[in-house]
């Protein structure tokens, strides 16, 4: 019997488990577990509903620092647990927790599905561009060149876009941020609001084996400049003095950055971001400097109907449909005969 | 439609009573030959008769027409007397082209029947069949009883009046050699012509004709002089136990009792499963059976179709998933993580020919030493055999009780016989039977993920949405009690140790092995497991009506194995173990009980004959 018991409201250390927490000092998971920590209360949901799945990797650890339900299963296969107990039960709250080699190097396959069939729950994609547990080899979002036990001599592979790769699988809902960012539980709730699969990558820091990767993009100095925070409705303009926008191009139907007040710019220029444009969405999470900036925030939010809810529809049909009422009814149709 | 109405049997003075036949029908892969052999396996139930069938299909979907690795063929035994297999050697061939019959005549019994289209014995055919002259001239067929007859021609003037095309009207051939063999055998055609109507309910030409065709063949047989050649048979009706009765096939059995499992636990079901041959039939039976709770999800992988069923489990639903030996390797993981989480899951593997992909379609049942062993670590599940059609019924019921009760993965062993083989089933009565209803811990007081039932060594199953029992599982070793990450040695020794322990005790919650038939003890034990049962079976009764001192003992459970088995075992001089692999149940019982077990192997692809069976009895006798 589930008896529904009235709490007053949890706070996030509520949600932290007995365990101590083992990753590294410094290793971006901290913040990001304390900003999931810090989420949850802030959310309408009872705290037995929520279920945190993990596959294999630094990041999928994090089950067992919560003190929710928590699965940590096998490397990369996550999002097809996740969707099972979500078939099974779509009252639960589904949390998935992944990295860049777990979510899209093995399990990249499970990826493209799960954001393809649009099953209701929050991705968190802790991408450090490394992999970490196994000690430093380059990952499928590693830059080019990069140097590691594993290539010696440079990475010779292309890096992996996430966001670009989810909203080519038909993802309904793709925002980004970082470890760090204060208000990085705004958008996981924006990411939870969404009925359907909200993937969130979360630029992370992985102290030992690729310290300071997103420093060209996060560091203090450079952050004005090189990060743009988008929100639905609002022109696209960034930078310490505000002046810098995004324009679309359209003779080569490509973004380019322009100055308001140089050249004739005005803001009637910049591009007003549409979180429902998944055009618009899918130029703005390609953008990856050096021109560009990189876009943090609600890059796309389309909803549409979710996977349990056309299980669950067709469970109902054929409820309604049955001619037989048993199994045992069910046998005894068709040929039968007695001897 | 008068000759409807006329009962073939009361016409018939001159057919010769016989106690059972075996026909094979083949032909080419379109030619629509499983369809054929599954309304004559309908109408001869009907009849009273027992029976096996054993449909034989290549792996291509559509080989070029006419060639030999094109050829389909069902064979059915069919008698007045218990059956317990297709039979070794068919006494009627049908073949509608001349490739059926390069790949077939080799099977037929020395003065048996052919069936010829001779409409199909042109060059071409024969030549893409690889005849370099005609056998039904080149005296290559003496010694057979021949009956020649142009189903093409004749088809076709038998549906010209409903307007079909030429390719639809020879699309109607095997109704017309339908209608010649029903009425070779004295058989009613009403139940085929009830089914051709509810088939082509939105297609009534389609229908029209294909009956007309039906009897088109009947009327020849009437009109032709068949007791000169082939001749007229009746198979009077089968003693069997009385009630109501049904054709099943494996891939049906399974599914239903995978259904009723559930339901008897209790639970929802949560099939996934990806599909591969000869599993899909599973598949495609429970998707159709929604309206019983049962969610079915195709997922993109063999991988995800376990990690689904898993989370399914873990949600608090029965996991399913299924998959042939192929499929079974790639979710070998997560099965490890499944017995690691301690996981109810029913993992079914219907068997084909390996290694690799093999042969997809051909029998064998050589996934014994995966199923029992083959995972990383110490990793052990349960491990049962269905043995026939109507035994995976009651085979997946054990699986859910096993699995439920003891939280745990159990591999359910079946075949590509048995999947598409069937036989006439008395239907249970689900309502009836005693429920094992599963209970899922609702009391957080003293809770802990592995605490243990004393008895069972099952573990607690906490189901995420139960207030105040929130924990986490995964595939890191946990502490014996708290399921908390444990790197401690001896930790691991003791969970070793349980999960071993929790597995072996289930062999006294089976039964005690008895010997299907023959004594308990004696000169020689057969021991077989799954799809071999029919042949063993009549192997042995054959040799016991000889006076010769034999058992047949048959494993459902296989992992654990029967606790009084080696005792069993140990009270004959001489034991045999026939299986459709190199060897495997002979090395685990040598294992189990250092006994003298000695192999019995056969992997061609087709299921053992009887006529092997009791030669490696006879053998073992003398030697």
């Amino acid at each position: 019997m589930n008896v529904a018991v009235p709490t007053q409201k949890l706070k996030p250390n509520d949600f932290a488990s007995d365990q101590e927490v083992r990753w590294c000092p410094g290793c971006g998971d901290y913040a990001i577990l304390k900003a999931v920590q810090r989420t949850l209360p802030d959310l309408d949901v009872a705290k037995e509903k929520y279920v945190f799945v993990s596959g294999i990797g630094c990041s999928s650890r994090f089950p067992y620092y919560m003190s929710t339900y928590g699965f940590h299963t096998i490397h990369g296969r996550a999002p097809a647990f996740a969707t099972g107990i979500k078939i099974t039960n779509p009252d639960l709250d589904v949390w998935l927790v992944t990295g860049d080699g777990d979510g899209f190097s093995i399990g990249g396959n499970h990826m493209l599905h799960v954001l393809r069939r649009n099953v209701d729950m929050q991705i968190l994609l802790c991408n450090n561009e490394i992999y970490g547990l196994t000690k430093g080899q380059y990952s499928p979002t590693s830059g080019e060149g990069l140097r590691t036990p594993s290539s010696p001599t440079g990475s010779v592979d292309s890096p992996l876009k996430p966001l670009v790769f989810a909203l080519g699988s038909g993802a309904r809902f793709v925002a980004r941020g970082y470890d760090t960012q204060k208000n990085l539980p705004d958008v996981f709730k924006r990411a939870h609001a969404h009925k359907g699969t909200s993937l969130v990558e979360i630029l992370q820091n992985c102290i030992v084996y690729n310290d300071a990767v997103f420093d060209d993009v996060l560091a203090r100095d450079v952050a004005a400049d090189k990060q743009i925070h988008v929100e639905h409705g609002k022109p696209l303009i960034f930078g310490t003095d505000k002046n810098k926008g995004i324009r679309m191009n359209t003779k080569t139907l490509t973004l380019e950055v322009v100055t308001v007040g140089e050249n004739g710019i005005t803001e009637e220029d910049i591009l007003v971001h549409d979180e429902t444009n998944k055009a618009l969405a899918t130029m703005l999470a390609e953008m990856d400097g050096p021109d560009l900036p990189v876009a943090l925030g609600v890059l796309y939010c389309n909803p549409s109907a979710t996977y349990e809810q056309a299980v669950e529809s067709q469970m109902a049909e054929a409820k309604a449909k049955s001619s037989a009422p048993s199994l045992d009814a069910l046998l005894r149709e068709g040929h039968t005969w007695e001897l | 439609m008068n000759e409807l109405n006329i009962k073939a049997d009361s016409v018939a003075d001159n057919r010769t009573a016989v106690p059972s036949v075996v026909i094979r029908f083949a032909g080419d892969s379109g030619d629509g030959i499983q369809i054929t052999g599954s309304r004559f396996t309908d109408t001869t139930a009907l009849a009273g008769n027992d029976l096996a069938t054993f449909p034989d299909f290549p792996a291509e979907i559509r080989a070029p027409v006419g060639t030999t690795f094109g050829v389909s063929a069902f064979q059915i035994n069919f008698g007045a007397r218990s059956i317990e297999t297709h039979g070794d050697e068919p006494d009627v061939l049908v073949a509608l082209n001349p490739a059926a019959l390069m790949v077939n005549i080799a099977r037929l019994r020395k003065g048996g029947s052919i069936i010829v289209d001779t409409g199909s014995f042109n060059a071409r055919n024969l030549k893409k069949a690889g005849y370099e002259t005609n056998p039904l001239e080149d005296g290559s067929l003496d010694g057979y009883k021949i009956l020649e007859v142009d189903v093409s021609k004749n088809v076709l003037e038998a549906v010209k009046e409903f307007g079909l095309s030429q390719k639809e009207g020879l699309r109607c051939k095997n109704f017309w050699v339908l209608g010649l063999v029903y009425w070779i055998y004295g058989r009613d055609r009403k139940d085929t012509i009830d089914w051709l109507r509810a088939k082509f309910a939105k297609r009534p030409d389609i229908a029209d004709a294909n009956i007309a065709a039906l009897n088109a063949g009947h009327i020849f047989g009437e009109a032709a002089e068949l007791s000169d050649s082939v001749g007229l048979f009746s198979v009077g009706k089968a003693e069997m136990k009385p009630g109501l009765y049904r054709t099943v096939t494996g891939g049906e059995a399974l599914a239903w009792g995978l259904v009723a499992g559930s339901q008897l636990a209790g639970l929802e079901a949560f099939f996934g499963s990806y599909p591969i041959t000869p599993a899909s039939p599973i598949l495609h039976s429970l998707a159709k059976l929604k309206q019983f709770g049962v969610k079915t999800f195709q997922a993109e992988d063999e991988i995800a179709a376990i990690c689904s069923a898993i989370g399914a489990s873990y949600a608090g639903a029965l996991g399913i998933t299924s998959s042939s030996g192929p499929g079974i390797a790639l979710k070998g993981e997560a099965i490890g993580l499944a017995i690691s989480t301690e996981l109810p899951l029913v993992i079914v593997n219907s068997q084909r020919a390996g290694p690799s992909t093999g042969l997809p379609t051909k029998t064998e049942q050589s996934d014994l030493y995966q199923s029992v062993y083959g995972r990383n670590g110490d990793a052990p599940l349960v491990v049962l055999a269905a043995h026939g059609p109507s035994d995976c019924f009651e085979v997946a019921i054990e699986a859910c009780r096993l699995a439920t009760k003891y939280m745990t993965p159990v591999m359910l062993l079946t075949d590509g016989y048995i999947g598409n083989a069937a036989e006439p089933w008395l239907i249970p009565t689900i309502a009836d039977r005693e429920p094992f209803t599963v209970e899922q811990r609702t009391d957080p007081e003293g809770y802990e993920p592995f605490n243990r039932n004393p008895e069972t060594l099952a573990r607690p199953w906490a189901v995420p949405g139960t207030p105040g029992l929130e924990h986490r599982i995964g595939g890191i070793e946990k502490a014996d009690g708290s399921g908390h990450i444990s790197y401690e040695p001896a930790n691991h020794q003791t969970m070793t140790d349980l999960r071993r322990n929790k597995i072996l005790g289930i062999a006294r919650d089976i039964p005690e092995q008895k010997p299907e038939q023959g004594e308990s003890t004696g000169k020689l034990a057969v021991i077989g497991w799954g799809s071999t049962y029919g042949p063993i079976s009549r192997a042995v009764s054959n040799k016991l009506k000889e006076g010769k001192s034999v058992a047949q003992i048959h494993l459902r459970h296989l992992w654990p194995l029967p606790a009084n088995l080696g005792d069993l075992l140990k009270g004959y001089d001489t034991v045999i173990v026939p299986e459709m692999n190199d060897g495997q149940l002979k090395t685990v019982l040598r294992d189990q009980y250092l006994i003298d077990a000695r192999p019995v192997t056969k992997v061609t692809g087709q299921p053992f004959k009887i006529t092997e069976i009791e030669d490696a009895i006879d053998f073992a006798l003398e030697n």
